[in-house]
This record gives structure tokens, C-alpha cells and sequence, in this order.
């Protein structure tokens, strides 16, 4: 069978092959259903690879689309319509390259009803690839909404004591968001006869007020998701209290939805809009920056900290877009997928200790270097890679982010820059203080004495984040080429749009 | 010319005149073998949908006026008799189990439903009022089926007067029309309104009474009150039944009143239905979420779906948005068809034989104890809620859209909002279902299961596959009159 012309689909939705297997094993044999899960998902990321084989760099068109009539609603065509481009094809392999990752560090963490975890776990795959290769707005919103629905069960199943209240407010906030988004996207559907983004993006001629509010709409399911400040209240709680490959997911993939949202809907579709509110989104992105690492320092809990970490670090990816230039842009899209791989790390960190000892109080903690000596190593590359080391992954996003801000014309100021790099030092302050409860000083905790170090299964599912944390931070340029070409072509387009507003 | 017209309206007199000889056939069937009444009830209504079949596609106007057939009445039947082929499935073994079962349920459920069937068709304010009549007087008697108890016993007594008291409203409303504008015939009404210079008063009048009496019928705020407490008392499977086809016909009524007879009078009746619209969809979901019982948690919601159902009507007030706002209309009539009689089948396999398990949290552990039936459910909260890919979600996206089309952008928001509420309760039933540990009492009787089964796949098929069902609802239009 030829794949090659359905590609796309194919990397949608092959882990519903192993969600459809999963489902005739018997919920006993939980060895196996985890298997087949990794399995699925491991395939799943092999396709991703071949996706990438065919990518072509140099071209800045969406490739490999698949389009056909899906139905006709109202005299509208609502198309099946795939295709990925610079700006999601490294989301989709950060997608398809944490699944099984997270799959494997859920090995002995989660015990009870492993098979329906499994299969939420697959379909929430599902959900995220398509919201990154769907270019009609009736399916992307599909895809997006149905991600909240494995998620919920995952967090009110499987998550910590307070998992009912986090996953409903997880819902409930995430909709509340995307039913505003919902509206707009009706209304550009009744105004232009198309769901179709590229088509929108080339034939839709917005007013600019009208622009305005379209904008605000689809920012508020964005903003709510990645979350900015002051929509990110629900953050805190449904992270955690989700299961250790909850957070991951959530943290590496699910937030990066939001900020995708911004750079492929709002940026190319309303960009009057943006370039006359980015001056308003960067003050919303420097105020998260700097308030989430305010909180996260003055928490106990280490999960906590790093759910806090995540409100400044998106707030660095959200100002890199909204500074509207090449620099800016490709930051921030390369800052998505680093802070996917350092927080996704870090939660996978989290969980081992929590797994070991049932808490996460940092009080609890000292001296861990002594007794678990891989942990500690591991834990420090990727402290140092969140909290932006030179050499490492962070440090060349939000290298690129602050330049693409400092020269920002969309921004006007470069007060904001200034105030974002000021995060770089809180981050460097709460992290290096993390590290320092957790793993220096005396071993002075009895429980603490006997703690086994990492096994081989749990350094397999660091070393991949490790290694690209150090191959990005080396070697960023092959990153970089991917996505140049289609952020060029977006900038190109937002030249027009900010003559207009000047 | 009369054979044609009988012809035309075939499955209406299969489903009568079956009915009739039901009544009579019962008497000879023993009193433990009340299957095979069941049966033949089934029977009639799949003869009839057959016969509506061979009949799709046509649009005429018969017996002068009197009936109307087009694509909306098709539609319609279709979606009559399957609810009234599933209520004969989930009641059989639910009459049985709760002692109450006897034959005259079915002819009962048989000459609603035609009744409802004649709904659709009418073009005639006459019609109008008998086929409620038809429709309604059945269903009183079934709400008051599972007597001596006195809890539905009430529910039958307090649905049939309040009941004939709309229907009161509504025969003084067809009274002041016919006085306004001397003829009862919907085409008629249209030519003398659309020929006036100003509206007559009286038809004014007459049209408003009307929709209070259909206001009642679908539930709808403020004329909402019987409903919470009939949908309760009545027996589970009389209120699935009940919650869908007089909703469907009291709709199928309201909007070919409106739109067929009164559109000259467009700009009174757009923004009153409007209100209406958007108190339902308010009121219902804010109310449903202090509900801890669940056959009053579905009453409420079965008020905000009116609510969301409603606001067609106000989007139908603009000409150019009518015929999309009637096929948004129909098509979630189909959806919440489904997906509620797939909810009610769940409640129905949760209720014991006197009558209790029907508190929310009595789902705790259904989850872990029936796996597939607790998530159908699921699948159907979250087709209530409007969450992708599920047929509630299509349904949303259509009515949205009229509203939307018809510059009604803030009863779109209300609509998307009540819609955020409503989550919450929503999902308290899955909250109970998976994360609550339990060891709850169900039932397995085929029958009510495949029921179940069948409403989980239509919701989700449609929810990703629509397009037959939007092809049928593109068909939906009104007759040229």
C-alpha cells in the first residue's frame, strides 16, 4: 500500500490502529497493553521521520496537503484538509517524539487501569498532530476541542487528590476560550464561504476594526491555553495534579497549542490586528514572564514551580511572535520546542522523585547528589538548558527571541526586551535554587539515605530529551532552516499590514 | 385526486388506523405475553416508515390546504418514527421490570406519534390543534402509567391540565386569527397579512396565544414549569420518548406558523422569540446544575436544548436566513433525538424495579463496572455539551451559524456561554461515572442495550460523517405556498 500521497492522515491517525488493538486486550494484561502502546506510538514516530524525509526546505508552501470535500453546511465547504508547513512541522515531531516518551516514563508510575489510560493517552496524540496539520478552521477546531476530552480523563482518573477540581477547571476554562474562538470562526465562514486558511489568508479582505475583534477572539482560546498572563489560573492546578506523562504532554505539547494558534491564525489571518496589538501582547507576555518567575521562586512544591516556570517561559515564546520579525518568530517557534523538551524533562524528573518518596515538598529534599549521583547529573543539564545556559537549547531561543525583540518595529520599544531578559536572571535564580534544596548540602533526611539511583529504563527516557537539549543548543542551524523559509513568506505578508496601520 | 392524497400521507394512516386495530387485537393477548403487542406496534411503525419512504421526495399540498407534504414533514416523520421505534425497544423490558406493563402502552405511543406525524404535515390552524390534541392527550395518559403511584400520578394530572390550559390559549389564538383575517388555512393567513397595510391587532393577538400553547409544548421560558416535574414522575421511558417527539412537534408547528403564515409580521415575533431564545438556553442550564437527581438534570437540559433549538426562530425572522435557519432547526432535532434517547437508554438501565437509582451519584463506578455503557453515556454528555466529534457539536455549529447569519451575534453568545455552563453538570455525570468509586446495580437487557449501542454510533458517525444527515436536512424546506 502507498502511503506517500496520504501522509499526513496516516501520521494523524495511526495511534488509533493501536487504540483499536489495545481495546481487545484483556485489561489484565497490562505488560502487553503498555507494549502495544509504545509500539504505536514508536510507529507513529517513525512516520513522523519518513514526514520529515520528504519535508522539502527550501519551500515555504504548505506540502503534502491533502484536500477534499469533507461535507457542505449551509452552502459552505467544509474540507478534510491537512498539510504542514516551517511553522508546524517541528511541533508535530515534538508531538510524536514525547508521546512514546512519556508513554515509558508512565512504566511503573501508573498501575490502575492501565489499558483505558493507554488508550486516552493515544487518542490525545491523535487530537494534537491533527491541530497541527489541519488547515481548515471548522476541522483544527475539531482537533482542538476533542484534545480536551482525553485530557480531562486523564487528569481526573490518574492525578493527585485535588484531580476532579483540576480537570473540570481545565475544561471548563479551556472552553470557555475556544467558544469565543468558535464564533469568529463562524463568522469568517458565513463572510468568505471558506474554512480554509491558506484561502482566507489570500482572499479574505478584513476590515481593520472588525479585524480587531476577530483577533481578540481567537486570542482568547489562545491566550487561555499557552496560558498568559492573567488567564493562567487553571495552569498551576491541572499540572500538578495530572500524572507525571499528563504534564509532559501538557506542558510540551498542549500549551504549545496556544502559541501555534497565534502564529498561524491570528498573525497570518488578522494582521492589521496584530501588528496594532502587538505593542499590548508584549506587555501581557513581559508581565507573565517576570510574574511567573516570581511565583515560581516562592513555591515549595517542585511541581509547582515548574507549572509556574512554564507562564514565563511561553511568556518568552509569545513575545518572540509578536515582535512580528524573522528573528522573533523563529525564536519563538524554536523556544516551543525547547521548552517542550527542558519542562517536558523536568516533569519526567518530578515523577521519579515523587514515585521514590511520594512527595514533592522541596523541605523534604537535600543532598540527593550524594545518593542518586545519575539523577543529579541528569537534573543539572536540564536545570542549566531551562534556565537558558549557553550551550544548551534555551539559551538560543531566547537568544533569538530577545534580539527579534530589541529590533522590533511591531513592538516599538525595546523596554520590553530589556524587562524579559531580567526574566532570564529570575529563571537562572528559582531554578539554581530548585537544584540546590533538592540535590546539594548533607544528606540530612533519613528516608533520603536509600534511595535506588535511576534504572535503565528511566535513564532511556531522559537521554533522547538530553540529547536534543545539547544538539539544539549546539548545532541549531538544521533547526532553523526548517523553519525559515515559511516564517519569511509570514513576515513578508505582515509588511503590507503594518503600512496599512502606519 | 383523492387516492393520490391518501397516498401521499400513507405512513400517517398506517400508524393510526395500525394503532386502531392494535386496540383491539391486544384485548386477545395474554396479559404475560404483552411482547408480541410490542412487537406488532413495531411492525406498523416500520410498515409506515417504508411507506414514507416510497414517498420522500414529494412536495404537495393536499385536501385543500388542509396538509402539507414536503421535505420538512419527511424529515420529520422519519424522525418520529425511529424515536418511536427505539421507545418500543427501551420500553419493553423497563414495563416489565417496574410491573407495569400492559398493552395499551404501545397504542398509546402509536396514536402520539401519529399525531405528532400529522404536526408536521399541517396547513391548517385546525389541523394544527387536533394533531396537538392527538399528540398530547396519549401522553398524559403514559405519563400517568406507572399509577398507583402517586408520583405519576401527579405528573399525568399536573402535565394534563396545565396541558389544557396551553391548548386553551391556543384554540382563543386560532379564534382572534380567524376573526382578524377569515380563514384558518396558513396560506390563507400569509395572503391577508402580506395584502395589509398594517397588521390587524387581533391576529397579533391570536399569533402570540399561539406561541404560548407551542411555548408549552416545547418547553420553553417561561411556559417551562410542568416540565421538571412530569419528566420525573412519568416512567423513564415515557419522558425519553416525550422529550423528543413533542419537542420535535411543537416545533415542526411553531415554525411552519411563523414562517409559512405570519412572516409579514417578522418584526414583532423576531425579537420576542429572540428573548425567549436566549431565557430558555439561560435559565435551563443554570437551573440543571443544582439538580442531583438525574431525571430532573435531564428535564432542565431538555429546556436549555429548546432554548438552543429556539433560536432559529428568531434567525428564521430574516428571509434570507429562513430556510437555513428551518434545516439548522430540524437537523438538531435530529441530534438531540439521538443523543437524548441514548442518554434516557442509560437511565433506563440504571433505574431499579421500584423506581430508585436514579440520583447522579448513584453512576459512581460505572465506569469500571460497565465499561461501553458508561462511555456512550459519556459520549452523550458530551453531545449535550457541544464537544467535537459528536452530532451535538454539527448541530450547535448549524444553529450558531443561522444566528449568526442573521446578525443575532449576541444570542450566538449567549448560546456559546450557556453552552460553557452546561459543561459543568455535564460532566459532573462523567466525573461520577470514572473518578468516583462505586458499585452500582445495572441492568442487561439486550434490547435497551442495542438502543444504546445504536444512539452512541449515530452520535459519533454523524458527529464525523454529517453529511447524510445535512443532505436530508438540506431537503427540509417548506412547500411554496
Amino acid at each position: 500500500m502507498d502511503f506517500s500521497n496520504v501522509l499526513l492522515t496516516t501520521v494523524t491517525f495511526a495511534p488509533l490502529i493501536g487504540v483499536l488493538v489495545i481495546l481487545f486486550i484483556p485489561k489484565e494484561r497490562e505488560t502487553a497493553i503498555r507494549w502495544l502502546a509504545m509500539a504505536a506510538s514508536l510507529a507513529t514516530f517513525a512516520i513522523s521521520m519518513a514526514l520529515l524525509a520528504q519535508f522539502d526546505r527550501s519551500s515555504s508552501a504548505l506540502q503534502m496537503v491533502e484536500r477534499r470535500a469533507w461535507f457542505s453546511l449551509a452552502g459552505v465547504d467544509i474540507e478534510y484538509f491537512l498539510g504542514v508547513d516551517g511553522l508546524s512541522l517541528l511541533l508535530v515531531l515534538l508531538t510524536t517524539f514525547l508521546t512514546p516518551i512519556s508513554i515509558l516514563s508512565t512504566w511503573t508510575a501508573i498501575e490502575e487501569r492501565v489499558k483505558e489510560f493507554m488508550v486516552f493517552f493515544l487518542l490525545l496524540e491523535v487530537g494534537m498532530v491533527g491541530v497541527f496539520l489541519a488547515q481548515d478552521l471548522f476541522m483544527f477546531y475539531i482537533f482542538w476541542e476533542f484534545t480536551l476530552v482525553p485530557m480531562y480523563f486523564l487528569i481526573g482518573i490518574w492525578g493527585g487528590p485535588r484531580r476532579v477540581y483540576a480537570a473540570i477547571k481545565f475544561f471548563l476554562y479551556t472552553m470557555a476560550g475556544s467558544i469565543l474562538m468558535l464564533l469568529a470562526i463562524l463568522w469568517l465562514g458565513i463572510q468568505f464561504e471558506s474554512f480554509a486558511v491558506p484561502d482566507l489568508i489570500a482572499t479574505a479582505n478584513i476590515p481593520g476594526n472588525i479585524q480587531t475583534w476577530l483577533f481578540l477572539a481567537f486570542a482568547a482560546a489562545f491566550a487561555i491555553k499557552v496560558p498568559m498572563w492573567p488567564l493562567h489560573s487553571w495552569l498551576p492546578d491541572a499540572h500538578v495534579e495530572a500524572p507525571t506523562a499528563g504534564s509532559v504532554i501538557l506542558a510540551g505539547v498542549l500549551l504549545k497549542m496556544g502559541t501555534y494558534g497565534f502564529v498561524r491564525f491570528n498573525i497570518p489571518l488578522f494582521p492589521q490586528a496584530a501588528v496594532q496589538l502587538a505593542p499590548y501582547m508584549a506587555l501581557l507576555a513581559v508581565i507573565g514572564i517576570l510574574y511567573g518567575a516570581a511565583v515560581s521562586y516562592a513555591q515549595k512544591d517542585v511541581k509547582k514551580l515548574v507549572a509556574y516556570s512554564s507562564v514565563s517561559h511561553l511568556g518568552f515564546v509569545i513575545l518572540g511572535l509578536f515582535a512580528l520579525n524573522p528573528q522573533g518568530i523563529q525564536g519563538g517557534i524554536l523556544q516551543m520546542v525547547n521548552h517542550g523538551l527542558s519542562t517536558g524533562a523536568l516533569f519526567i524528573i518530578v515523577g521519579m522523585i515523587y514515585e521514590r518518596r511520594h512527595t514533592r515538598d522541596m523541605e523534604a529534599f537535600g543532598g540527593l547528589w550524594k545518593v542518586m549521583p545519575i539523577y543529579g547529573a541528569m537534573t543539572l543539564i536540564v536545570t542549566l538548558s531551562s534556565m537558558g545556559l549557553p550551550g544548551l537549547n534555551g539559551f538560543v531561543g531566547e537568544f533569538t527571541i530577545l534580539l527579534g525583540a530589541f529590533g522590533s518595529d511591531a513592538i516599538g520599544s525595546s523596554v520590553y526586551a530589556g524587562f524579559a531578559a531580567a526574566g532570564v536572571i529570575l529563571a537562572a535564580i528559582y531554578m539554581l535554587f530548585m537544584f540546590q534544596k533538592l540535590f546539594l548540602g548533607p544528606v540530612d533526611k533519613e528516608e533520603n539515605k536509600n534511595l535506588k539511583d535511576l534504572n535503565w529504563r528511566e535513564i532511556a527516557t531522559l537521554v533522547p530529551l538530553l540529547v536534543f537539549i545539547f544538539w539544539i543548543g549546539l548545532y541549531p542551524k538544521p533547526f532553523f532552516s526548517l523553519i525559515a523559509p515559511s516564517v519569511e513568506k509570514l513576515v513578508s505578508a505582515l509588511g503590507t499590514a503594518s503600512m496599512v496601520v502606519r | 385526486m383523492l387516492i393520490d392524497d391518501l397516498l401521499s400521507i400513507l405512513p400517517l394512516l398506517i400508524v393510526a388506523g395500525w394503532a386502531t386495530i392494535l386496540l383491539i387485537v391486544d384485548l386477545f393477548i395474554p396479559d404475560d405475553r404483552k411482547g408480541i403487542t410490542a412487537s406488532l406496534a413495531a411492525v406498523g411503525l416500520l410498515g409506515a416508515a417504508a411507506a414514507s419512504i416510497l414517498n420522500f421526495g414529494q412536495t404537495r399540498s393536499l385536501f385543500g390546504g388542509m396538509l402539507l407534504v414536503d421535505g420538512f414533514s419527511a424529515f420529520l416523520q422519519i424522525l418520529f418514527l425511529g424515536a418511536g421505534l427505539i421507545a418500543i425497544a427501551q420500553a419493553f423490558d423497563y414495563l416489565r421490570r417496574r410491573q407495569i406493563e400492559r398493552g395499551e402502552y404501545y397504542t398509546l405511543l402509536m396514536f402520539s406519534i401519529s399525531g405528532m406525524m400529522l404536526m408536521s404535515m399541517a396547513g391548517d390552524l385546525i389541523v394544527i390543534f387536533i394533531s396537538l390534541e392527538l399528540l398530547s392527550i396519549p401522553l398524559y395518559v403514559l405519563s400517568g402509567f406507572a399509577r398507583p403511584q402517586p408520583i405519576s400520578e401527579e405528573a399525568a394530572l399536573k402535565y394534563f391540565i396545565l396541558g389544557a390550559f396551553a391548548s386553551g390559549f391556543m384554540v382563543y389564538g386560532i379564534a382572534l386569527i380567524f376573526g382578524a383575517t377569515a380563514t384558518t388555512s396558513l396560506a390563507g393567513i400569509f395572503s391577508v397579512l402580506a395584502a395589509a397595510s398594517v397588521m390587524p391587532t387581533l391576529a397579533m393577538v391570536g399569533g402570540a396565544l399561539l406561541m404560548v400553547g407551542l411555548g408549552f409544548k416545547v418547553a420553553a421560558v417561561p411556559f417551562h414549569m410542568w416540565t421538571p416535574d412530569v419528566y420525573v414522575g412519568a416512567p423513564s421511558s415515557v419522558t425519553a420518548f416525550m422529550s423528543v417527539g413533542a419537542k420535535a412537534g411543537g416545533f415542526a408547528a411553531l415554525l411552519r406558523i411563523l414562517i409559512a403564515a405570519f412572516p409579514a409580521a417578522a418584526a414583532t415575533w423576531g425579537p420576542v422569540t429572540m428573548w425567549i431564545a436566549a431565557l430558555t438556553m439561560t435559565w435551563g442550564n443554570v437551573a440543571a446544575i443544582a439538580q442531583s437527581n438525574i431525571k430532573r438534570m435531564l428535564a432542565y437540559s431538555s429546556i436549555a436544548h429548546a432554548g438552543y433549538i429556539f433560536m432559529a426562530v428568531p434567525a428564521a425572522a430574516v428571509p434570507e436566513v429562513a430556510a437555513e435557519a428551518v434545516r439548522g432547526a430540524v437537523f438538531y432535532l435530529m441530534a438531540y433525538a439521538i443523543t437524548n434517547l441514548g442518554a434516557w437508554g442509560v437511565v433506563l438501565a440504571m433505574e431499579k424495579a421500584e423506581g430508585t437509582g436514579l440520583e447522579i451519584d448513584d453512576y459512581a463506578g460505572l465506569g469500571k463496572r460497565r465499561p461501553i455503557l458508561a462511555a456512550a453515556m459519556a459520549l452523550f454528555m458530551l453531545s449535550f455539551t457541544g464537544v467535537p466529534p459528536t452530532v451535538g457539536f454539527i448541530g450547535k455549529f448549524y444553529l450558531f451559524r443561522a444566528a449568526i447569519d442573521a446578525n443575532l451575534i449576541w444570542l450566538a453568545l449567549v448560546g456559546v456561554i450557556t453552552s460553557l455552563i452546561s459543561a459543568y453538570y455535564y460532566l459532573r455525570v462523567v466525573v461520577v461515572m470514572y473518578m468516583r468509586p462505586g458499585e452500582p446495580e445495572t441492568q442487561t437487557e439486550p434490547l435497551l442495550n442495542s438502543t444504546v449501542w445504536l444512539a452512541a454510533l449515530g452520535t459519533f458517525i454523524l458527529g464525523v460523517l454529517p453529511a447524510p444527515l445535512l443532505a436530508l436536512a438540506r431537503m427540509a424546506d417548506f412547500i411554496n405556498l
